[in-house]
């Protein structure tokens, strides 16, 4: 990539920043001036960068992609085929725009939830405290730039000991081509809370946009969250997404994310046990096709003892579509029995398609149990004379094996709608006709 | 049981095949008629489990001679699926576990797969649940078996009975049991081979792999063969499994005279 361009990308994205209002909070203003002296230190990464050294995002430089315009004409009835009937609990944001009149929250007396700037007075301090604090973004561009142009923002607040017994779903829908949008999210789990999160990113077009996101996550002692992510961004979008997570004392974590859409996407997940005795569990499935791109970097960083994490990602790729799949795991040597393992396993449908896998250990404790293990091939022999000895033919049983393999990651989720689009969608996209 | 006048359901004539360029079955001839029950036994390596998955058409081995006629079909010349649409049936040694398809689903697909390509009705999910429960029942197992995913942490007795349910819902006309006892206790070998018992009638055929005796006190077999080294050395009825049993297999090498004078 040409340095003229990179330059001319952000330098477009910066113009358009300030023309933005201030806000009335000091603290706001002030993280967002810090992030835009981020962005102008930095450059967009290139392949010569470690961390992107199989993910190309040149081609995002190609069109301005200025940010996206507030004030979507969009009803409910446009939308509603997205809605999930367990999350009676609604955030929805066109084009990173909140949109109070496609939301709805039916437990406001249980739940804090809401639009950031609708927040900010009552919620001063947790804001504050949380808000650009866990996804740092002085060498990371994409958070740099998605805190620069901070506005609205999904913020969802779990008080004390309370259990959320209905999803809460954040549907962040796509329509204006060529903008970038800047979809943020915050979720707050005070102690003994419960809840579960669905962050959905979706369309309705089919052209070229940028999605930059940035999502945090903070749970207290003994607070559960259940975070499932869907990537759904049309085949021609540019997905960028940043999350961490920070757990503490026995505080537990359970993410799945599902990415099927954009020509390029990355996901970027930390997660922090801050302290003793926090679990986290990270499924994360990539089905792909086409010339797709889809990144997954996680970190799993755990920094005091008895804590547990689990991840399996399981990647998909047909035709000439790469999957990259980079997860650490840092034990650090406070970290005394710490029980981890992670599974890396990907199915090439093709023989043009490719997959990069790179388990990354890092332990400095010695009482430790980690496993990890990767694989990449083709279906199992085996397992197709099994299905093909029951009666089912070879397209059939291969057809059948495809779906499998995506399905055990979508069969976690523990909403049944989401569930069923998401194993339609896989159908969909795994069904070969007999050639 | 051995019928009068029944028709032949397989007939395996000098048959051959090798893996990766190794010879394993080196001449096998066997014929099997409707309501027959015959019994393979072997040690291990005896090309019992090869013989088997040949009858079955995996395409890890290479048949290099003989021929196999099933019913009106050269069966060499099917592939595996069409083999199982025309009745036959082979019981996994380990059956494969498919995470993320729930059994339901798999056996209801398998079942109207072969049903459509037998020219019969589909069953729609609500009727095969009826169906499905109700050859269950033949096997003692619990309904949330339909609900968790094809053989996915079951034990070793979920997974043969699973395997027996589905050889009970595809109603073959021949079925191969590779080592269905093994791995199983006593209490979940009695439900298998009471399972298999309400299968077998007089119009279909088993064949039992196995390596151990036990399963014939309960599959009664009405024919012995003993496998060596790629053929069928010695041919008996159900004694001569309790022989083998006391007396072990080396001294059929030095005596290959069949103790019980019955020809399959």
């Amino acid at each position: 990539m040409s340095e003229a361009i990179n330059t001319s990308y952000l330098e477009c994205l910066l113009k358009s920043w300030q023309a933005k209002p201030a806000e009335s909070r000091a603290w706001l203003n002030q993280l967002r001036a810090q992030a835009i002296d981020c962005v102008s230190t930095q450059k967009l990464p290139t392949k010569r960068d470690e961390e992107w050294r199989f993910t190309d995002i040149s081609p995002l430089t190609t069109l301005p992609y200025r940010p996206s315009q507030p004030g979507s004409a969009l009803k409910i009835e446009d939308i509603q085929h997205l809605f999930l009937n367990e999350a009676k609990n609604r955030l929805v944001f066109v084009d990173g725009h909140f949109s109070q009149s496609l939301s709805a929250i039916a437990e406001p007396a249980a739940l804090i939830a809401g639009n950031l700037s609708a927040l900010l007075s009552t919620q001063a301090s947790i804001l504050e405290s949380h808000l650009g604090q866990h996804v740092p973004f002085d060498h990371n561009v994409f958070a740099a730039l998605n805190t620069a142009f901070l506005q609205d923002g999904a913020v969802v607040i779990v008080p004390k000991n309370t259990a959320i017994a209905e999803p809460v779903h954040l549907l962040f829908i796509a329509t204006q081509r060529e903008v970038t949008s800047y979809p943020r999210c915050l979720l707050i789990g005070e102690t003994g809370s419960h809840v579960t999160l669905i962050e959905d990113y979706a369309t309705l077009q089919h052209a070229a946009y940028i999605t930059n996101s940035v999502t945090e996550i903070n749970l207290a002692g003994n607070a559960h969250a259940k975070h499932i992510r869907v990537q759904r961004e049309s085949a021609k979008a540019f997905h960028l997404a940043n999350c961490a997570v920070s757990l503490a004392h026995a505080s537990n974590y359970q993410s799945i994310s599902i990415s099927l859409g954009s020509q390029i996407s990355r996901y970027s997940l930390d997660v922090r046990l801050t302290d003793e005795a926090a679990e986290c569990s990270i499924d994360g499935l990539a089905l792909i096709s086409d010339r797709q791109l889809a990144d997954t970097h996680t970190c799993i960083d755990h920094a005091k003892p008895n804590g547990t994490s689990h991840q399996q990602h399981k990647c998909i790729a047909d035709d000439a579509s790469h999957a990259v799949f980079n997860g650490k795991i840092i034990v650090r040597p406070q970290a005394q029995r710490t029980n981890s393992s992670q599974s890396s396993r990907n199915l090439l449908l093709s023989k043009t398609a490719q997959v990069d896998t790179k388990p990354q250990l890092e332990i400095f404790a010695d009482d430790v149990k980690c496993s990890h293990g990767a694989t990449v091939g083709q279906l199992d022999q085996e397992e197709i004379f099994y299905l093909r000895s029951r009666g089912l033919s070879e397209t059939a049983a291969r057809n059948l094996l495809t779906y499998a393999f995506g399905a055990e990651i979508i069969s976690r989720i523990p909403v049944s709608s989401l569930r069923q689009q998401l194993e339609q969608a896989v159908l969909d996209q795994t069904q070969s006709n007999p050639s | 049981m051995i019928i009068a006048n029944s028709h032949t359901i397989l007939s395996v004539q000098g048959l051959r095949a090798s893996i990766n360029g190794t010879e394993i079955l080196k001449g096998i001839d066997l014929t099997v008629k409707s309501g027959e029950i015959h019994a393979i036994m072997g040690l291990n390596g005896s090309g019992k489990s090869t013989f088997a998955k040949v009858l079955a058409g995996h395409s890890a081995y290479e048949v290099t001679g003989g021929s196999i006629q099933f019913a009106d079909k050269n069966l060499l010349e099917l592939p595996p699926e069409e083999r199982a649409r025309a009745g036959l049936f082979l019981a996994f040694q380990y059956p494969i576990e498919i995470p993320g398809v729930a059994n339901t689903q798999f056996l209801r697909l398998a079942y109207n797969t072969v049903q459509t390509q037998r020219g019969k009705e589909e069953l729609d999910p609500l009727e095969f649940d009826d169906f499905v429960r109700e050859k269950m029942k033949l096997l003692e197992m619990k309904p949330d078996f339909l609900d968790r995913s094809v053989n996915e942490g079951f034990s070793g007795g979920e997974k043969k009975r699973n395997e027996i349910l589905q050889m009970a819902l595809l109603e073959p006309k021949l079925s191969i049991l590779d080592e269905t006892d093994s791995g199983l206790d006593i209490d979940a070998l009695k439900i298998v081979a009471n399972g298999v018992n309400r299968i077998t009638n007089k119009d279909n055929a088993t064949i039992l792999v196995t390596h151990y005796q036990r399963l014939l006190d309960y599959i009664v077999p009405d024919f012995v063969h003993v496998m060596q080294a790629g053929r069928i050395v010695m041919t008996g009825g159900k004694e001569l499994a309790l022989e083998l049993e006391t007396r072990g297999y080396d001294w059929i090498t030095a005596n290959k005279q069949p103790v019980a004078g019955v020809n399959a």
